[in-house]
């Protein structure tokens, strides 16, 4: 993939991912060579329920066109109950984002274990591919953070 | 102002082949904030790592960044060689370039694009770093043992021979678990009574153990080296300081129709019981669900009998607090309930019966005194059905998905046992496959079948069906044949499935530790840390953390043993200090924070504040255990007003992070 060699739209995606499932996760697609897009960066976070619904906001604010946020799978959180938090604040967060014009294909909530290299590689890729359809974000993106 | 420092790492080849290192430390290199920005072949090389030191001494570094593998790897590396040189630990960020960058991308400039974008993110989360110093909290020398079948009595003693107090919480009335209703061992047929009883009076007899039998855990509360846990003493409504175990009471007890759970139900107890004759503590215990006296308060007979006077009628449960280093979990399997399974027609014949019942008909002190009798009509059974499988290696919600583990190796025990006393019984085992892992487990199964001619049919009973001449039909299919058989058995056997004891589950949830779906507790690592939970200061101890035989739950039972003894060794531990905390004037006191806390981290403490117009003010606020405390963040999202937050993560940290990325 080449930044504007062909002015095709690369979108800017955040992911959260939580330390003890989806981090490793994500480090085992590297160690398995498994490609996906450049478009992800990776914020490292103790528990997908660190994730407050401010940050994701801010992204969409400072111009990111996708937010995707990973967790351990329901059951396995480290701190037993914090993706059902997240669970639980996503989907009211997402609804509502929704409402403001930030279209569902743009935010995502994914379990992924530190077993599933292969499972992170494809969600980045299918995810990226979905965010590109939809072009770039300029509901939520404030103008004036916009790089000149 | 800030002096940070940027260290690219080339990993050999791994990513410097894929990122264009020079570029990336050239461009970190003109961040604000960073006063030296270097490239090095193996940053977590000795020589890398002094490149570190000195770097951090030379330019007097408040930060450093070190782009390189997953901070999964190295980030202590990296902490130490910071600590040395006379940074705090906690002002060291890691971009992961690596694993999250140079494996996954195949394009240079695009990938040392991303680098560079990594390294801003870390190197701005930096600038907000606080330096950070691990607590540390003492460790309380004893340890608890939360079960006391085998499992729990070997890691006892194993404690106890180290020199630290143990406490084994047992729910019956007496020690001994499974183990003591079994007849004999396999794969060498001894008596498991004689391995085990010695066991039990060793423990009993220790001075560092204190067996709390017909007790419950009901709280825990605390950490890794301080925990406080609530134990409910039922009451026994007998003085256990004062009864000799001399059974007169159980024998005069006019109650004596009540089924008898150390014999499975096939016999009946009296009302006043010591569960069998090795019973530990030997003390007699009233079931106040039989007992005339607590239900209708005409009787009293035991009391009468008793010449040390220990029978109390009105003795009540007893909580107990006791504060522990560590918590050993052995509480035991159980076999499944049955009555889902009508095919196998338990539960309509007194003469199907399951396994672990057939070890107490076998068993001299059962209720034929070893003699192999029909339950219904003492009569010698002349063939008997072994069926295996039941209920284990289902996929319908009826039974369970895993492998039992034990049955074939018991059955292959019982089928000789049989044969060698009555040698005129035939005896059938139907399975689906034959396991036999183990040291001298398959030369003990080809024994069954060669030496002592027990019929092995792979194949699946299909149905049990009792006859009015008192035999039982049973229909089953030879696969390897491919016939239909009909058996006409005197007994049917099954091998019942095993699972978790059912007071497992809200142990876990008390003690914050995970389950799988089958509720046997999960090991914090399935290959390299099989006996402690993931949480800490909690071990596992035989089949609760899965099924297992004798053997290896002794090993467990040990192995688990040594792991709490390494944490009771020391005095007291370092605490994870990326944990939260709350800023007082911001908190109202609203109580979301406590809510959502996994451990019970947040109290709530009266604090006073002094007012602009010089008056005090006393209000209501989170305080945090940094102790206790894990560093998971979900208070940070619940709290409305964003007083909470959390060190190493914090709120503007990862604001800052996100930032610059989206710069
Ligand atoms: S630790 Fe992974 S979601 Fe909580």
């Amino acid at each position: 993939m080449q930044v504007n060699d062909n002015k095709e739209f690369q979108p800017l995606i955040v992911a959260f991912c939580c330390n003890w499932c989806s981090y490793a996760g994500a480090d085992l697609s590297g160690t398995n060579r498994l490609n996906y897009p450049t478009n992800v960066k990776i914020i490292r976070v103790p528990c997908s329920c660190r994730v407050n619904p401010m940050f994701i906001l801010r992204a969409f604010q400072k111009g990111a066109d996708g937010v995707i946020l990973c967790g351990c799978h329901p059951g396995d959180c480290h701190y037993t109950s914090g993706n059902y938090f997240t669970r639980r604040r996503m989907t009211l967060l997402f609804s509502m984002l929704d409402f403001l014009g930030i279209e569902r294909d743009r935010t995502r909530v994914e379990w992924v274990s530190a077993a599933e290299g292969a499972k992170f590689a494809a969600t980045m890729n299918e995810f990226t591919e979905a965010v590109k359809k939809l072009g770039p974000n300029r509901r939520l993106e404030d103008l004036r953070c916009r790089k000149q | 102002m800030q002096r940070i420092g940027v260290f690219v790492c080339h990993c050999g080849t791994n990513i410097a082949a894929t990122v264009d290192v020079k570029t990336v430390a050239e461009t970190l290199g003109k961040e604000p904030g960073v006063v030296i920005s270097q490239d090095y072949q193996y940053m977590c090389s000795e020589s890398g790592q002094n490149l570190v030191k000195d770097a951090i001494k030379e330019h007097n570094l408040t930060g450093i960044v070190i782009c390189s593998c997953s901070p999964r790897m190295h980030e202590n590396t990296f902490r130490k060689a910071a600590a040395a040189a006379g940074l705090n630990p906690y002002l060291v960020e890691i971009a992961n370039i690596r694993e999250q960058c140079s494996w996954i991308h195949k394009e240079i400039a695009t990938a040392t694009e991303k680098a560079v974008i990594l390294g801003r993110a870390a190197i701005a989360k930096v600038h907000l770093n606080a330096p950070l110093t691990a607590g540390e909290s003492p460790v309380v020398k004893k340890a608890l043992v939360i079960g006391g079948g085998i499992a729990g009595i070997q890691t006892a003693l194993d404690i106890a021979e180290a020199g630290f107090d143990v406490d084994i919480v047992e729910k019956n009335p007496t020690i001994g678990g499974k183990m003591a209703q079994i007849d004999k061992t396999f794969p060498t047929l001894d008596c498991a009574a004689c391995i085990l009883t010695p066991k039990m009076v060793e423990a009993s007899q220790n001075e560092r153990i204190t067996i709390r039998s017909f007790s419950e855990v009901t709280d825990v509360k605390g950490f890794v080296g301080n925990f406080t846990v609530k134990i409910k003493k039922k009451a026994r409504y007998v003085d256990e300081t004062k009864c000799t175990g001399c059974g007169l009471c159980t024998e005069k007890c006019p109650m004596k129709k009540v089924p008898n759970e150390f014999n499975m139900g096939l016999d009946n107890r009296s009302a006043v019981y010591i569960p069998f004759a090795q019973a530990v503590p030997k003390v007699a215990t009233i079931d106040p669900n039989y007992c005339m006296m607590l239900k209708t308060g005409k009787c009293g007979v035991c009391s009468k009998v008793c010449s040390v006077g220990a029978i109390n009628y009105k003795q009540q449960d007893e909580i107990i607090e006791e504060k522990y280093g560590a918590i050993i979990v052995a509480t035991g399997f159980n076999p499944i309930s049955l009555d889902k399974y009508d095919e196998f027609a338990y539960g309509q014949s007194p003469d199907v019966v399951t396994s672990l019942e057939l070890e107490r008909l076998m068993n001299a002190a059962g209720p034929n005194g070893g003699t192999l009798l029909r339950p219904s009509d003492k009569t010698h059974p002349h063939t008997i059905v072994f069926v295996q499988c039941v209920g284990s290696r289902c996929d319908d919600s009826k039974g369970k998905p895993y492998c039992s583990k034990i049955c074939c190796m018991y059955t292959a025990k019982h089928a000789m046992l049989i044969r060698e006393k009555y040698p005129d019984t035939e005896v059938y085992v139907f399975y689906i496959d034959v396991r036999t892992p183990g040291k001298n487990f398959d030369e003990f199964y080809r024994r069954a079948v060669e030496q002592y001619n027990v019929h092995y049919i792979k194949g699946m009973v299909g149905k049990v069906t009792p006859k009015s001449d008192g035999k039982i039909d049973v229909q089953a299919s030879d696969l390897l044949a491919n016939e239909q058989l009909h058996i006409n058995a005197d007994m049917v056997v099954l091998a019942a499935a095993i699972e978790p004891d059912k007071t497992a589950r809200p142990l876990a949830t008390m003690l914050t530790t995970q389950m799988d779906t089958n509720d046997f507790f999960t090991e914090a690592h399935p290959k390299l840390r099989p006996v402690e939970s993931a949480t800490a200061g909690i071990f596992l101890s035989g089949a609760c953390q899965g099924p297992k035989d004798i053997p290896e739950t002794v090993a467990q039972a040990s192995a688990a043993a040594a792991k709490a003894i390494g944490l009771l060794c020391k005095n007291s531990i370092t605490c994870n200090p990326c944990v939260a905390h709350s800023n007082e004037l911001m908190c109202n006191g609203c109580s979301s924070c406590e809510k959502v806390c996994p451990y019970g981290a947040i109290t709530y403490i009266d604090k006073e504040f002094r007012m602009p117009d010089r008056t005090t003010k006393v209000r209501r606020v989170a305080s945090v255990n940094p102790a206790v405390c894990q560093g998971c963040g979900a208070c940070t999202v619940a709290c409305p007003s964003g007083a909470m937050d959390l060190n190493g993560f914090s709120n503007s940290q990862i604001m800052a992070e996100v930032d610059a990325i989206c710069k």
